[in-house]
């Protein structure tokens, strides 16, 4: 199922963005959660709801950049990819899921959840306009108008 | 508290106005019902089931003052011991109450309906003495002299301490300088049981919050007093002690500048000279090689032995005391290794006996005792110029100690150790110093706090308690002291003199939600600063009115002001849905393993024996449940003749078969439930029906008392015995027998989520769970305790439980007794709010934390309590001080809402060797323990032991930063107020909880670390380092107590002389060991029996005869029992019993083969100290 640059790059693009939005769902919701408007049970069963979605999210565009070959997009994905599987396996038999309404108002727990979605929504921007850029460049190397003019796209 | 709710208040005029939201606390009111977990029912179901609900109105005030008797009534059993209740007030309610000694008047006034001190104390302030919070006493001016009378000098020249001299107050009832204000002491200080009229007509009370020390106190006065007054009189001559006290009465009653400055001088250029402070993170923290070599300690001993004792020291510390025996001839005394020159090693240590104490009645230590005594590393001997004086200044009357540490330097002349004093920071070199246990109860470190609230009445340490007594400025002063910064908090602890307030609006900040403290500021007559956020709020106008005088304008002799613990009515707006009725549901095992353990039968009878007692009021109901592979109901509804039961077999999607006939009313339906109560057992029994199902359900059994219990919430209990391996929740074993010594421990997470999520559950049905786990067998008690941990819930263990043995029965019994007895507080939450700048990170404690710092609590009960970490976010330096307020929302079991609010107010300092001085070396234990619990679950065991080791080394490691000193210096000298931290890490390191190299059940370590966790301080501390009392010289009391008050001694096998008996206290069981030369003219008047063999291997009940020893050593062991909260059972072991490894694997501070001695556990700190 090799699929067209351009389809592969807007899919990217899409997930991307829709992992992004989900951060910054999550990012509200923990916020919520720390000014009291949200209680700790209700916040967790949110968050973790969603885990598995951004998991298969990750997976997907990993997985796709590997099989069209994109060796360095595959790369840079690679990382984090490792990191949410050892997250995802890693969590403690007896925690309800990665958050825990239990413990996540514990030890500055908050916190390091918030510094961790912080990251991530810098590590999906970045790459969002990797894709962008991809996509685009993409778009202009298929791009029927520009004929013979190929030779022009890959020098800019 | 930088999370601040949202606030709807700032923009409303008058914040209580506000009915719902006004509290935010209740945050379950907050919740839509929709959030409500599904089963429950919703307001309207409540109404059926509470026909006696409805808001407090001021018509109440009849019942409501019945109510207030009978809530510190059943509160407080334990005042009509007044001086002798060693901390922890808790009683039993069981213990007969004197209703003449209640001290709580109610009065009633038109609008505000308070009950408060009927002795309001006025402080009179007086500003001539506001010194600078550095300088230790602040005392009135007829006290000037009083840190004087606490060290050993004055109390030298001056024997009696009701001596003219101190005649403006007398010294037994004088208050304790500082925090504590007089009025404090009213707050707390029991009503004397032997004269119930006396705390209207005493001026000051005696106060529990000294509670030991007026034990020794008088007791010593007639006996002990003169031979210290002996014996020190010739090493302290006399001219020293004008020019010494002229130094330090100097700066008490001059204007203040000149003590503190001082001290600064003292204290700032070793600072500034300090190195960087990355020199101290650096420090590796793994050093996990057991570091000295075997070989090493031992040389240090031999070539330490020959140490010449210091010429000044011509009374060896326990001595004045111990001298008494003398008057016992039949009697030798322990004094062996307090005695200096006992120590040259093993055989010779009862020579000095003899000289000090006569000539010996017994055999000198046999081979026995000869063979312990080389087992085990001596300390080396040392000088006593540091130890000398608070040994001795703890025999004198205690009223004095109030001081604490600042009485110990009594013998020294030196300027700089006099200023040291002065100013509390004094140090010990722990390696020289080999009592290092104070024989007394010590008083926790007073806190002193600035000029303005110096009168302030303090929470009282049993209830609060912060690990530093001054908060370190800023969080790098703090990291410099790497010192564990955190409060513990017993906040529903039993009080027996609580001020209990109803008034129409109950003052708060506008902005923080604070109550008003005796800590906030007047700005004028008509508004108060907050402490916390520093808000000016405006003052109601019934807030000016003072209903003691009647009379109008002065706000801070209101009883909110003047008591820092305070409970107040709630008024309707605390409340989102009627008070919830009292509601208790048993589940009960009957599993095969259940039914041979036979503990049903208890159960039954002990439940049976106080239905009456249960705390409740009509509405109160009950209801059974029992399962082993499937699930019995016991339907005891209307028109049943006998309770009839119903089996579910179905486990796997759980229902109730008739659920309005589950739980019933206790009132209406006693015979049907008496009935249930007789018949369970022999239902249960094994006979007729052949062997019950081996397995347990225990899971679906959960989920139906959820479903029974959720639309009122209330308290589950639950007896299991085995591992539940059926339907829902059921587990496998995990434990690998022969893996039970090995230094690596697994499974000490939870093997499934279900049990925590059921108690979240639950915890949103304001229902709590507590679990009896009576196993016999591995029954994964690591899982199981979720079910109580997040529902606020308790968990009882009793290892292999059998009624076949008595002394599980009679252990069984109390516990259940005190269980079903104590007071009890319905959905509750509680919120700790902090000054602004700190906050709190971490919580320990069986609780639910629903948002930032609100704990739900959907039970609370009197014997836990709670730790909490915190942090310093923003720097302190521009404020005076640091408040924390814990508040407490409940509804008691008469259906009234009620707040209890505590609040603590701590000074600031701003540097390092003041953050050490001011360590609170207990409540660092108690916070420790719990982090290291914590530590092993989400860690490892190996971690936590690691970190514990480190916690002693890196708060002497910041000390020697403090004092500048060399790396390698000699010794290892310690803050007076961290001295005994490394042995209570080793006794730590060595319970079961963190032990490795014995064997140890999985589930009693687990039971051991849930017990760290929720224990309050006081018991947690007799749990890890248990109290060894010597019984064999039990003197009689000084009049005011009934008991006698013998020394503690340390853990070690060489205080255990082989002619004497000893009581180990550890507040689960007490150990008599009886050792073989015993005086027989003791053992037949304490023990019934002539000679030493005629005692059994392991007696478990002691005689009562009428001979006076007997008579002591009753009311010392009744002493011991009543500040806990049941009866500890009796074991009494011979020196040769063969279960006398359970008395010897208690003396910690010796070596076995896995684990240090305190001497090398000493050396190892010292290697680890950079």
């Amino acid at each position: 199922m090799i699929l067209a640059e351009t389809v592969l790059f807007s899919l990217c693009l899409i997930d991307t963005g829709a992992v992004l939005f989900l951060l910054i769902y999550y990012i509200i919701t923990l916020s919520d959660l720390e000014c009291d408007y949200l209680n700790a049970q209700e916040c967790c069963d949110k968050l973790n709801y969603w885990l598995v979605p951004k998991y298969i999210a990750h997976t997907l565009i990993t997985f796709l950049l590997v099989t069209h070959g994109q060796l360095v997009l595959f790369f840079l994905n690679l990382p984090l990819f490792i990191w949410l599987t050892y997250e995802y396996f890693t969590i403690p038999q007896g925690n309800l899921g990665k958050y825990d309404p239990a413990e996540i108002l514990n030890r500055g727990q908050l916190r390091k959840h918030l510094r961790d979605l912080m990251i991530y929504i810098g590590y999906y921007l970045v790459s969002f306009f990797i894709y962008l850029y991809c996509f685009i460049l993409a778009l202009l190397k298929g791009n029927p108008i520009a004929g013979s003019d190929d030779q022009i796209v890959t020098e800019m | 508290m930088s999370n601040l709710p949202p606030n709807p208040f700032v923009s409303q005029p008058g914040a209580n106005a506000n009915p719902v939201q006004a509290f935010n606390h209740n945050q379950y009111a907050q919740v839509p019902l929709g959030q409500l977990p599904p089963g429950y029912g919703g307001l309207k179901d409540n109404n059926s089931n509470s026909p006696l609900h409805g808001t407090i109105s001021p018509q109440n005030n009849a019942i409501q003052n019945i109510n207030n008797f009978n809530q510190s009534a059943s509160s407080s059993p334990a005042f009509n011991q007044p001086g002798l209740v060693q901390g922890g007030m808790q009683g039993s309610p069981m213990r007969p109450f004197p209703q003449s000694s209640q001290p709580l008047n109610q009065i009633s006034s038109p609008s505000p309906v308070f009950v408060s001190n009927p002795n309001p104390y006025t402080p009179n302030y007086q500003p001539q003495k506001q010194i600078n919070d550095n300088v230790p006493p602040l005392v009135p001016p007829s006290q000037h002299n009083q840190p004087l009378v606490n060290g050993p000098p004055l109390a030298a020249s001056m024997p009696n301490p009701t001596s003219s001299s101190y005649s403006p107050v007398p010294p037994l009832n004088r208050p304790p300088v500082g925090g504590y204000g007089p009025s404090s002491i009213n707050q707390y200080g029991p009503a004397p049981n032997t004269k119930p009229s006396g705390p209207q007509s005493l001026p000051i009370q005696h106060s529990t919050q000294f509670p030991g020390p007026p034990l020794a106190g008088p007791t010593n006065i007639g006996t002990s007093v003169p031979p210290v007054s002996r014996n020190v009189g010739p090493s302290v001559p006399g001219p020293l002690n004008p020019p010494y006290a002229s130094p330090i009465s100097g700066p008490v009653t001059n204007p203040p500048i000149s003590g503190p400055h001082m001290g600064f001088s003292v204290n700032g250029p070793r600072l500034n000279a300090l190195p960087p402070n990355s020199a101290v993170e650096a420090r590796p923290v793994g050093l996990n090689g057991p570091l000295p070599p075997v070989s090493g300690p031992p040389k240090q001993f031999s070539s330490a032995n020959p140490l010449p004792m210091m010429p000044s020291v011509s009374s060896p510390p326990g001595q004045p005391y111990l001298n008494q025996p003398v008057s016992q001839p039949g009697l030798n005394s322990n004094i062996g290794s307090n005695v200096p020159t006992a120590l040259t090693p093993p055989m010779n240590q009862n020579i000095p006996v003899n000289q000090q104490a006569g000539p010996p009645s017994g055999p000198t230590g046999g081979p026995l005792k000869s063979n312990m005594q080389s087992r085990y590393p001596q300390m080396p001997q040392a000088s006593y110029n540091q130890q000398s004086a608070p040994q001795q200044s703890m025999k004198y009357p205690q009223q004095y100690n109030a001081q604490g540490l600042t009485q110990q330097m009594g013998q020294l002349s030196v300027t700089k150790q006099g200023f040291d004093q002065l100013w509390g920071h004094h140090m010990v070199d722990l390696l020289q110093t080999r009592h290092i246990l104070p024989e007394y109860p010590e008083d926790p470190p007073e806190i002193k706090l600035g000029h303005q609230f110096a009168d302030s009445p303090n929470c009282s340490p049993e209830i609060f308690r912060c690990t530093l007594n001054k908060i370190p400025e800023t969080n790098s002063l703090l990291q410099k002291s790497r010192l564990p910064l955190g409060i513990l908090i017993h906040p529903f602890k039993d009080l027996n003199h609580l001020p209990v307030i109803q008034c129409a609006t109950i003052v708060r900040c506008r902005a923080c939600r604070t109550y008003i403290n005796p800590f906030v500021y007047f700005v004028d007559a008509k508004r108060w600063k907050c402490n916390l956020c520093y808000r000016v709020n405006d003052l109601p106008e019934e807030f000016q009115y003072d209903p003691v005088s009647k009379s109008y304008g002065d706000p801070s002799r209101r009883p909110e002001i003047k008591s820092a613990t305070i409970e107040f009515i709630a008024p309707g707006e605390y409340m989102l849905r009627p008070p919830q009725p009292a509601v208790y549901l048993f589940l009960f095992d009957v599993s095969q393993i259940a039914t041979d353990s036979g503990y049903l039968q208890v159960v039954c009878d002990v439940l049976m024996s106080n239905l009456d007692q249960l705390p409740g009021d009509a509405r109160t109901q009950i209801g059974f449940i029992c399962y082993d592979t499937h699930v019995h109901y016991y339907s005891m509804g209307e028109g049943l003749a006998r309770p009839k039961e119903m089996t579910v077999l179905d486990i796997d999607d759980i229902f109730l078969p008739s659920p309005e006939s589950l739980l019933v009313n206790l009132g209406e339906r006693r015979e049907a439930v008496c009935a249930l109560l007789g018949a369970l057992p022999a239902r249960a029994a094994p006979a007729p029906r052949g062997p019950a199902p081996p397995a347990s359900a225990l899971g679906a059994a959960l989920q139906a008392a959820y479903r029974l219990m959720a639309p009122t919430g209330g308290r589950i209990t639950v007896f299991q015995t085995c591992l539940p391996t059926a339907g829902p929740g059921a587990l496998h074993s995990r434990e690998d027998p022969n893996a039970r010594s090995s230094k690596d421990v697994n499974h000490l997470n939870p093997a499934t989520d279900f049990y925590k999520r059921l108690a979240l559950d639950c915890s949103g049905a304001q229902l709590s769970i507590d679990l009896f786990l009576l196993n016999s067998q591995y029954s994964d008690l690591a899982t199981l305790s979720g079910m109580s941990k997040f529902s606020g819930g308790s968990v009882y263990h009793v290892p292999l439980y059998s009624s076949a043995r008595p002394q599980h029965v009679r252990t069984l019994q109390r516990m259940l007794t005190r269980y079903l007895t104590r007071k009890i507080g319905f959905e509750a939450v509680m919120r700790v709010r902090c000054t602004r700048g700190i906050s709190i990170h971490t919580f320990h404690g069986n609780f639910f934390v629903r948002s930032t710092d609100l704990l739900s609590l959907p039970n609370v009960s009197p014997d836990v309590g709670f730790g909490m970490q915190l942090t310093i976010e923003e720097s302190l330096s521009d404020l005076q001080q640091v408040c924390f307020q814990a508040a407490l929302l409940y509804t008691s079991s008469k259906g009234e809402r009620r707040i209890r609010v505590h609040t603590l107010a701590l000074p600031l300092a701003s540097t390092l060797p003041e953050v050490l001085h001011a360590a609170d070396q207990h409540c660092i234990i108690g916070l420790v323990s719990k982090m290291a619990v914590d530590r092993c679950v989400s860690a490892s065991l190996a971690e936590a032991r690691e970190a514990l080791t480190n916690v002693a080394a890196d708060a002497l490691s910041a000390h020697r930063l403090a004092q500048n000193a060399p790396a390698a210096a000699p010794g290892l000298p310690a803050p007076a107020a961290l001295r005994l931290l490394p042995l209570y890490l080793l006794a730590l390191l060595k319970r079961k909880a963190f032990r490795t190299g014995t064997s140890t059940r999985l589930d009693d370590r687990v039971a051991d670390m849930c017990s760290l966790k929720c224990l309050p301080l006081e018991q947690l501390l007799r749990l890890v380092y248990p109290a060894l009392y010597p019984l064999h010289a039990l003197a009689p009391p000084a009049p005011p107590h009934d008991a006698p008050c013998p020394p503690r001694l340390h853990l070690s096998a060489e205080r255990i002389n082989s002619n004497g008996a000893y009581l180990l206290d550890d507040g689960e069981c007490m150990i008599i060991y009886v050792c073989h030369g015993v005086a027989p003219a003791f053992l037949a008047d304490a023990f019934g029996v002539s000679a030493h063999a005629q005692l059994g291997d392991e007696g478990r009940a002691l005689p009562r005869l009428d001979t006076e020893p007997s008579a002591l050593l009753h009311a010392f062991i009744d002493k011991l029992n009543d500040d806990r909260p049941y009866a500890s059972e009796i074991l009494i072991l011979k020196d040769n019993s063969p279960s006398r490894h359970l008395f010897l694997e208690r003396l910690v501070d010796d070596r076995v083969e896995s684990a240090f001695s305190y001497y090398e556990f000493l050396q190892h700190i010292k290697s680890l100290v950079k």
